[in-house]
Order: C-alpha cells, then structure tokens, then sequence
C-alpha cells in the first residue's frame, strides 16, 4: 500500500473491513491525517472538552454536512479532497462558527488508483491544517467497478459558535450593506474549463479555500453583522435569491462593483454563462449594517482571503424582483435562481 | 446571431491559431477565414475563426455617432 | 479588446437612449422594432436596454432563436436516437431541456442515454475519435453563424476517414423566414438584423426587406452602443423617409460576407423547405446535406420510425415567434409554463421571448409569489 506503484489500485476487499482495509487506514490516512482521535480508530471518536476562552464556555455548537461529488476530481487550484474540507468548513463559518472537527466518509470505485487517492487524502490533509481543522472519524466503502464514478466523499462538521453570536436572514434590513470577499465564478470556470470537450488554457484557478479565519475577523470587527453564506453551487445569484425570499427584502446589486476576473469574463460570454450564477468555493458574502460596512471591508482586505472584498449591493424594500442588477451600462434587470445547471450555449 | 466573442491572435500554427480571449487563450479553427497574422483580432464562434475585426472601423463607427450627435442639435 | 471598451460606455449608452426618445417623439407615433436575433433579444436583456427605452418604442423578437423554432419531431427523433444503445448524442448546451413531444434530451440522460455537451462540432469530432466504438451523433442546429461550423467539422470527418461520425441537421436560414413574416403581413416598422449571421451572408440577401417591402433595417453588433446606436439608424431612416439595409456592426461585417465560410456551407449542404416551429413550412429555408455527403445522414443510418409530433396543447410559442402575441398574453405564461417547467421552446431557450419576459417583466403582483 502506498508503495509509490502509480498503477495500484482500490480493490473490493479494501472496503471489507478486514485486514486490507485496516492497511489501507494505517498506510494511507493515518500517514497524513494522524491526530489522539483519530489513531484511535474506535467506533466513535470521543471528543476532548471544548476549547476554553471567554465566549466559549456556552457556545453553541454548529453542526453540517456535505458531499462532494465534482468531476473532475482534479481541476486548476484544487481537487475533491480540498473541496471536501472547505465546503464544510465555510457552511460552519458562515453560521459564525469556529470550525473544529470534521469526519471524513469515503465511497471509493473499485479500480481507483490508490496514487490518485494518496493525493487527495495529501489535500484533505494540507486544507484541513490551514483551516484548523481535525479529521476526527471516517469510514471507507468500496463499490463495484461502475458505481461511483471514481470516488464520492462526505464531509460533516462540527463547530462552536460564540456567544453573542446571532446570524439569520431574519435580520436582515432594509438599508443594510451587501459584500463579497472576492471575484466570483472561479471555481466554476475552473471545473468546466477541465473538463473533456472544452479547450481552454485559462489564468483562473478555483478559488476554494477555507474562510474560518475571514469570518473570525469579519465578527471580531464588533459591528452588526445580520447574516453570512458561502456561495457555492449556484453562486451569488443562488444565495442573494435564498436570503431576499427568507428575509422578505430585494437586493439591489451594482454590476461595476462585483469582482469578475477577466477570464471569468471572457470564458462565460464565449459559452454564454452568467457568472453570478457560477459556483464559487471560496467566497463569503455578508449583509451588515452599513454603518459597519467601510471598517468590515477594511478587514476583509487584511485578511488573505479577503483582498479583494467589495461592497456590491443594498437591500432595499421587497419589490416584485428578488434580487436586481444595474448594469454597467445604467440598465436593469432581474437576477434569478439559477436553474440547477449551468449549460454552455451557442447561441 | 449566435455568440462570437473577440479575441487576439498570439500564435498561429498551420490551420489553427492561439487566440487570447482576455484572461483565457484558445485554439481557434481557421478554416472558415484563412491566412491571419499575429496581433489580428478575431471573431470567433464555436471554435472557428469567422471574421476577421477591424479595429479601425471600429473607431469609424463610434467616430461618426458622435459627429451624427452635432447633426442632430443642429437640426433642432 | 481595449478598441471594443467604447462600446460599453455608460455615457454614449445615455446619450444614445437620449437621442432614440427625442427621435421617437418628433415622429408622434408608436415604432415596432423586431429583433430577430436570440442573442440580440438576450443581449437586451443583460444589459437592461429594454427599460432605457420610450414606451413608444416597442421591441418584438424574432424568430432567430434556433432552439425555438425546432419543430418537435426534431427532438423526438434525436431522442429516439439517444435511446440506441451504442450512441452518443453531441450538442449544444441550448437543446438539452427543449421538449419534444414526451421528453427531453435532459430527461433521457438521466434515463442513461449518453448525451454530451460541445461547443463546437470539433469537440463533437473529437468525441467521436476517442470512442471508435461508439456512434456519435451531432445536433447540426444553428442559423448561417454555425452552419458553416457543421459543415467544416464534416469535411474533417471525411477527410479523416471517421466512420462513427454522423449528424442530424436542422440548420435553418434567417432571410426567408423574415421574407415569411413579411409576407404573411407582420406589422414591423423596422428590422435589428442578427450581426454575427451577416458577418457569413453579408448585406446583399437583406436587400429584400428594403426593396420589395420598403422596411428599414439595420445590420446590428451586440454590445449596448451597437444595440442602440441601430435603434438610432432605423428611427433616423423613417424619418428621413428612407428605407435601406445599412451595416452597423461594420467592424465585423462586410458587404459581401464571409466568402469562404459561404462556399464551404454550399460544398457540403443544399437547400431546402424547411418547417419552422410556429411559421409552418418556409421554401428554401433549411439545410440538408447533399447527396455525396448522405452517409453521414442521421436519418439514413439510423432507420427511424416516429409517430406524429404534436404542439403541447395551450402552447402559443408560433405566435409569440411570429411578434402577434406578447409572451404575458398567453394563458400558460408564469403559471402552467416557466422556466422550471417549460411547456414550450421559447420558455426554455434561455433568450426565447417568455423566458426573457419571464424574467424581467413580470408584474408588481408578483411581490411574495415565491
């Protein structure tokens, strides 16, 4: 196992739960993910007592889970394993929580190279040491040859929420101040730029990453901050839509202020896309007082996540659009929920 | 009709040529245009060069609102 | 494209909108522009023109838009097609959630047909090259910009000797059926001719429009200056009572086209009557392959019998294609048809009229609706 033979591969037995299995643990995962809690390796992790300091003492917890099924599993910037930490880790952050532990669930195909997955378990690793994260549990199934499409993970995670700390739609009000930390439609473009079919060379990476941290200094700012969602699948328009329905409000957003790389731009009109409906992996948009909103984008710019951090929008009393864009040009028009999959045109 | 974006040639290679579209290249087809040069600016439209732009006309265009704006006023 | 930079300014886009509300006004009446081209009725919509507008300018789109005006037997046949073990489907993003008569090519994916995404009839060839042993079916839909796409991808086919290649041609042309709608008394003051068609055909197959039926037109670009500033020609001609074919778009355009994209299209594709979603049978309006070219047929190879397509019942997309009837007219507007559940092709095609309507000119009732 992890012998460095690129042409070893996941066999049934891997996921028996014998000795294979139990090889392919201590070689593989262990050898990267090693932490007290998970070399125990014992039906359930036992966790050790919330971590002390002055909000934590009755914090409460967050908890969510995930599961990432990208194709491909390796794309400019990332790959499924980084995903798999960082989609989890900014649904806790965006519920203001401090992200602290996460399980790790593998549905593996039989067949899969074991190089390919000592990489992303390499991934799963790195991402989870930068967000500060400990994999604590996890299982490894395997499945016959056909049946899962190179390999599934699942990601649930805990986190501990400050006290004081109150994020919801319902808070939002009219007047309040729309951010986001960063362009949009990265992770998009770099997913479907390397898939089979589209040529493209592109300067645009995924821009997943892990935002515990930017959250952490957004709240540590001390300003009144309503509510916060990381954008992933169906990117800013998905989530501007979601919270305006729940709150009961309409944004309006200002084209020439929300960040779009140029190679975002220029793939999406070749392929007839909408970037604000482009997944993103590594973005938080926050509504906040706009009394707060200059210093909370001051400290969204300090932060390496954060550099780029815009004002793009306000909310304004609910209309019969949800969300709507003034254009660069002085025009308007609707955004709205993207369907669910984002398809190239020609025409 | 149909999408066509513009984009800068910065290589050509026999009948294919690396175009730039602003942030990402591409390897457009040119059998639909024929002989392009380095520095051109390209339409391009499901992979394949079909026109070749003009950047002068371009101007021309914008050149001749503008001077249409005075005609106007004038008139009134 | 620093040169293209002045084709999104802000100001000119004011002045332009300025210029067209003091020009409609000095006319004293109500104009009808159509649009005929999906892109430009997108185009309209992303930048937000339609609101810079006067009332008294009323936009109407055309029929330009290819996923619209495919008659459903199209889609059952390429459905039925996908059903064939052994056949993968290439196409274009756009047609993957028309309707046919039962189903889509969306559903049948999820059903297990291989269907597959290009961007290109290249990227079809390339499918087709990576799996020998598998049939790949290429969706030939799209107006002059993307024929001669089709039929240059097809010459490669030959010219490679590909034997799993084929495609299934529903290419339709723009001139007639604007002669059609003309001719079946379309009350148009004035044409946005589609920009990157005429980059292919150039100015002379326009001629019609201008001559037999004394109507303005102007051959259009699609950023919000060439948008406007056509809007602004076709109002200077009524004024000025003229009626020609002018270029805007002359960056791209010229007079006589793209010669060598023409003759490429005629090497491979002749032409024919073609049935048109919603404008019924058009003479010399669609594209079929010429007979030294049949074996790569859809319809010869793979032996197809299809029972008869029909409408969806209520569906009204011939008539919002044809300018006679406002999307919001139609009794399934917003409610037995939208973009989550379309009925028919103009609400699913991301630029079809409904779609577009849908999105933004809904009404202030709909406060809450979600």
């Amino acid at each position: 196992m992890g012998t460095g033979n690129k042409d070893e591969r996941i066999l049934l037995a891997h996921g028996g739960g014998g000795s294979l299995m139990r090889g392919l643990i201590e070689s593989l995962i262990l050898e990267r993910l090693n932490n007290p809690v998970l070399s125990r390796l014992e039906d359930s992790a036992i966790l050790p007592s919330l971590p002390a300091g002055r909000k934590a003492a009755s914090g409460r917890l967050a908890f969510t889970t995930d599961s990432y099924v990208v194709k491909p599993l390796f794309f400019k910037g990332g790959d499924i394993g980084k995903l798999a930490v960082c989609g989890t880790v900014n649904d806790l952050a965006a519920s203001g929580a401090r992200p602290l532990w996460l399980s790790l669930s593998f549905i593996i195909e039989e067949g899969f190279l074991i190089d390919q997955l000592e990489r992303i378990v390499d991934s799963i690793a790195e991402t989870s040491g930068q967000a500060g994260v400990k994999v604590v549990a996890g299982d490894i199934k395997v499945v016959e040859r056909g049946a899962a499409d190179g390999i599934y993970i699942n990601t649930s995670g805990i986190g501990l929420v400050p006290e004081g700390v109150n994020l919801s739609p319902s808070l939002i009000e009219e007047g309040d101040a729309v951010l986001v930390s960063g362009p949009i439609g990265e992770h998009g473009i770099a997913v479907l730029s390397a898939r089979e079919g589209m040529e493209f060379d592109i300067d645009v990476e995924s821009d997943v990453a892990p935002l515990g941290g930017l959250v952490a200094d957004i709240l540590d700012t001390g300003e009144s901050i309503h509510f916060l969602r990381d954008p992933t699948r169906g990117g800013l328009a998905a989530v501007l839509n979601e919270a305006t329905s729940a709150a009961g409000v309409s944004i309006r957003l200002f084209e020439d202020k929300i960040p779009l790389r140029p190679g975002v731009k220029a793939l999406s009109e070749m392929l007839g896309l909408d970037p604000l409906s482009l997944a993103c992996e590594g973005r938080m948009v926050a509504v906040v007082d706009k009394k707060g909103a200059e210093k909370i984008l001051r400290r969204m710019r300090e932060s390496p996540w954060g550099k780029e951090a815009s004002n793009i929008g306000e909310v304004v009393e609910p209309m019969a659009a949800r969300v709507i864009l003034e254009t660069k040009v002085g025009g308007t028009r609707i955004v709205d929920m993207p369907y669910g999959e984002e398809l190239p045109r020609i025409c | 009709m149909c999408l066509a974006v513009p984009a800068k040639v910065i290589e050509v290679s026999g009948t294919k040529a690396r175009v730039d579209l602003g942030g990402a290249t591409h390897q457009a087809d040119l059998t639909l245009l024929g002989k392009v040069e380095i520095g051109d600016y390209l339409l391009l439209h499901a992979g394949f060069a079909i026109a070749r732009l003009d950047a002068k006309e371009a101007e021309e265009t914008l050149k001749i609102f503008r001077e249409m704006e005075g005609e106007i006023s004038k008139r009134l | 494209m620093k040169f293209l930079n002045g084709y999104s300014d802000a100001s000119l886009v004011k002045r332009l909108a300025d210029d067209i509300e003091r020009l409609v006004g000095d006319l004293g009446r109500e104009v009808s522009f159509m649009e005929v081209c999906g892109t430009h009725t997108m185009a309209i919509f992303r930048y937000g023109l339609g609101q810079m507008l006067p009332p008294q300018v009323r936009l109407i789109s055309g029929p330009g838009c290819p996923v619209c005006v495919t008659p459903p037997s199209y889609i059952d046949l390429a459905i039925e097609i996908a059903r064939i073990d052994g056949v993968t489907v290439a196409t274009f993003g756009d047609m993957v959630r028309v309707p046919g008569t039962h189903s889509s090519l969306e559903e049948e994916k999820a059903r297990g047909a291989d269907v597959r995404v290009v961007y290109s009839p290249l990227g079809a060839l390339e499918i087709a090259r990576k799996n020998p042993e598998k049939s790949i079916v290429f969706l030939a839909v799209g107006f002059e910009t993307t024929s001669p796409t089709a039929a240059a991808g097809l010459l490669k086919a030959r010219q490679e000797g590909l034997k799993n290649f084929c495609i299934l041609s529903a290419h339709r042309l723009i001139p007639p059926a604007i002669r059609a709608l003309l001719a079946a008394g379309a009350k148009i003051d004035g044409f946005i001719l589609p920009g990157n068609v005429s980059v292919i055909i150039g100015r002379a197959p326009y001629n019609f429009i201008a001559e037999e039926f004394g109507v303005p037109a102007v051959i259009t670009g699609f950023e919000p200056v060439d948008i406007l500033l056509a809007l602004r020609m076709l109002l200077s001609q009524i004024s000025e009572s003229r009626q020609e074919v002018e270029i805007e778009y002359k960056r791209a355009v010229k007079p006589e086209g793209n010669k060598r994209a023409v003759e490429t299209l005629h090497q491979v594709f002749e032409v024919r009557e073609g049935q048109w979603r919603g404008l019924g049978h058009i003479p010399e309006s669609a594209l079929i392959l010429k007979p030294e070219f049949q074996h790569f047929a859809a319809e010869e190879i793979f032996d197809i019998s299809l029972e008869a397509s029909r409408e969806p019942s209520g569906c009204r997309c011939g008539e919002v294609l044809r300018g006679v009837l406002e999307a919001e007219e139609c009794g399934l507007f917003g409610t037995g048809c939208t973009p989550q559940h379309p009925v028919g092709p103009c609400m699913v095609s991301s630029e079809g009229t409904c779609a577009v309507h849908y999105k933004y000119a809904r009404s202030p009732s709909a406060v809450g609706r979600q």
